[in-house]
């Protein structure tokens, strides 16, 4: 990659925080990556409403094959930051390089089909559909999205046999994120809880290779909030990269390699999470600033 | 005894049920539709018959309703791609009906006519009024569609009726084109050859035309005219349009391009945060859907032999909305059934009421309603009864707005809408074979 490093005290982490990706299965794609690649490198972020200025030039990367957490008192720009990246805000300035490839000012479902896929802070079910039919939407490169394919008789038989494929691949995810009970219920009967899987089991559905999850622990019971980490762990030994907004400190700072603290707008620190903990300024901010 | 014997119908009856569900879920929909169909049509008839009704104006009437079912049919489903599964709220189903039947006005007019066309045969104005409409549905969600959902309703209705007063201009009226007066006609409308002509050029095919000769000898031999064989079979055309449009919607419904479009319903961004190109696939369902409310308009309107702009008001969109919720907005058999219950009994139901009370209640209307009601006061309820009667096609209003409400109040979803229509071109609920449960 051409783009130089945007901060400095960068370069010293990965080392430490890629280090555990390095005992991922033999002959694993992601574990040949170079260390210091960067997957998303966000630069000089800047998005304003009106007069608020929501996002203030925020810069920071997360690099492959790593949990990131994200955090920041409330008012932050965190799901501002989000929504810019994945392009449901166009950013006044600034710019966010997904892969090697300047994604700015994308729209949403360009970003997504390059594999950064979201999940919402408030899961968005599609209430009047089934969980299957939720988690078969999203599969990239499905033949039957062509009108023609769905509608021809020689074209469908394709279709047919692809979709036989992708719903023995709905009901696993299902069953790993144990609503296969659910799976013919409509979506808008879940629980809270079950609606933040089914979001996030959608997402991965997609196959993506970058996660950016928001709050995916809220509202989830505490046997299953350590399987879906240790499912996210998995993931991440499989190349997936994770960028988390998450309230939860014991799960930032357990589970992240490096965290990002977003403050007014623009980063206040980053790097690893012991490093976070005893920073004075980000305790100011948590804390009450005039303290 | 007796209490036995009702017993023994209504476990019938419940084998009957069992044996229903027990059918794929489209052959069942099938039996309960034509079922529906048979006894809608054995009753009336029936009432017509012992009320004294002749029975001409009987079959007449079943005819009616049937072509009133089978284009409300048409439009309904087309209506339902648009609205019950993408929830584009379009309001506009007029205007495409109206491209579609001056496109096809203007192709097959007789050259010499005035306003002049181009002497085109049937099947080519019915394909290029067809295209025309689905062009123009393209064309306008360019637009259309980069506003939210109420303002493209209002950007619709705004098109059919801009469609609608263009046609009537005077400026689009007449067009001289190298000593041939070619135009919509303004108000006094445009004629053509209608398509219901489609028949006698179907039978005039060869190999089909053998066909006629022996439906209209079975015809004369039951003691119908040519003229009526010819409507009964241009109402099975129809039908079968409708069997068509059916297959190619549920085609469409059961893919995964059906399962964006109810993404696109349920919440579009989340469409889009999973990588869905929602924009084209708007512009590609209703480009496909104002084709279909084109040629259902060709079928329709294009039976007569005259176009006119009074054929294409906003009210006629509002019926086929009626009709579609009435059957269940995001069901393709909802939008059938709905059409029927719409066509048989809030548009042509009420007629044939008028029909049957007129033959057997004698009571002549009162000028105003306040005479009726002076009458009544005077223990005469006849001139009340009378005045209803002459009123009935306005009371047609009130009805539909009854039933209406009570739908909503007892089955807000419909008569078929709370059913899972699925959205995929396999049986999903099938899991991965050998699977036990944790």
């Amino acid at each position: 990659m051409s783009d130089p490093q945007p901060e400095t005290d960068e370069a010293a982490e990965p080392s430490e925080a890629v280090g555990p990706s390095e005992t991922a299965e033999p002959g694993d794609t992601a574990a040949a990556k170079p260390v210091d690649d960067a997957i998303l490198r966000v630069d000089g972020l800047e998005k304003r409403f009106g007069g608020i200025v929501a996002v203030d030039g925020a810069s920071f990367s997360v690099e492959r094959g790593t949990i990131t957490g994200l955090i920041g008192p409330n008012g932050a720009g965190k799901s501002t930051t989000f929504n810019c990246i994945t392009g449901v805000h166009t950013p006044n300035g600034g710019s966010v390089v997904f892969d090697g490839v300047d994604i700015t000012g994308q729209s949403p479902d360009r970003i997504a089909t390059q594999g950064l896929v979201r999940t919402f802070q408030i899961a968005r079910e599609l209430p009047e559909m089934t969980v299957l039919e939720n988690v078969m939407l999203g599969p990239k490169n499905q033949l039957g999205e062509s009108l023609w394919r769905s509608v021809v008789p020689g074209a469908r038989d394709a279709v047919v046999q692809q979709e036989e494929q992708l719903r023995e691949q709905a009901w696993e995810t299902l069953e790993f994120f144990e609503i296969d009970h659910l799976a013919e219920e409509y979506a808008g009967t879940l629980s809270g809880g079950q609606r933040k899987l089914l979001d996030l089991a959608r997402a991965l559905s997609t196959d993506p290779e970058m996660l950016l999850l928001d709050e995916p622990m809220a509202g989830v019971n505490p046997s299953l909030e350590t399987k879906l980490l240790s499912r996210i762990h998995d993931l991440k030994q499989q190349g997936y990269s994770f960028l988390l907004v998450e309230h939860d400190m014991d799960v930032i700072m357990e589970h992240c390699e490096r965290v990002i603290v977003l403050h007014q707008g623009s980063v206040l620190a980053d790097g690893p999470p012991a490093a976070i903990r005893s920073n004075e300024a980000v305790m100011e901010a948590y804390l009450g600033g005039d303290v | 005894m007796s209490d036995a014997r009702i017993d023994g119908v209504w476990s019938r009856v419940d084998g009957l049920r069992t044996r229903l569900d027990a059918l794929p879920q489209w052959q069942s929909d099938l039996v309960v539709l034509l079922g529906g169909v048979v006894v809608t049509y054995l009753v009336f008839g029936l009432v017509g018959l012992v009320s004294g009704v002749s029975p001409n104006a009987v079959v007449g009437f079943l005819q009616t309703v049937t072509f009133f079912a089978a284009v409300f049919a048409l439009l309904t489903l087309a209506l339902n791609l648009h609205w019950g599964y993408t929830g584009l709220f379009n309001i506009g189903v007029a205007g495409f009906m109206a491209i579609g039947v001056y496109t096809m006005a203007v192709l097959t007019a007789d050259p010499t006519g005035s306003p002049a066309g181009f002497g085109l045969p049937i099947p080519v104005g019915i394909v290029g009024g067809t295209l025309a409409a689905a062009a123009a549905g393209a064309v306008l969600a360019l637009p259309a569609l980069r506003v939210r959902s109420d303002y493209f309703a209002i950007v619709t209705l705004g098109f059919s009726e801009i469609v609608r007063l263009s046609i009537t201009s005077g400026t689009l009226r007449e067009i001289e084109v190298a000593g041939t007066v070619y135009g919509t006609g303004g108000g006094s409308g445009i004629r053509y050859t209608p398509v219901d002509s489609l028949v006698s050029w179907l039978l005039g095919l060869p190999g089909v035309g053998a066909v006629g000769e022996v439906l209209y000898a079975i015809g004369g031999a039951v003691g119908l005219t040519e003229s009526i064989v010819d409507r009964l079979l241009y109402a099975l055309v129809l039908i079968g349009f409708v069997v068509l449009f059916y297959v190619l919607l549920r085609r469409i419904a059961r893919s995964p391009f059906g399962r964006v479009l109810k993404a696109i319903r349920e919440d579009e961004l989340v469409a889009r945060s999973l990588g869905k190109n929602t924009q084209l696939a708007k512009i590609k369902v209703f480009a496909v859907g104002c084709g279909l409310m084109g040629l259902a308009g060709i079928l329709w309107i294009g039976s007569r032999s005259l176009a006119t702009p009074e054929s294409f008001l906003p009210v006629v969109t509002f019926y086929i909305f009626v009709a579609l919720i009435v059957g269940g907005a995001g069901s393709n058999t909802g939008s059938v059934a709905g059409a029927f219950v719409f066509a048989a009994f809030l548009w042509e139901g009420p007629r044939f009421l008028r029909t049957i009370l007129r033959s057997t209640v004698d009571a002549r209307a009162p000028p105003t309603i306040y005479d009726a009601v002076v009458d009544l006061l005077a223990f005469d309820p006849l001139p009340l009864a009378g005045y209803l009667i002459d009123s009935l096609d306005e009371l047609r209003w009130v009805l539909i707005g009854v039933v209406l409400i009570a739908l909503m109040i007892y089955r807000p979803n419909g008569l078929f809408g709370d059913r899972k229509e699925i959205a995929a071109a396999t049986d999903l609920s099938r899991r991965p074979g050998g699977e036990s449960d944790e």
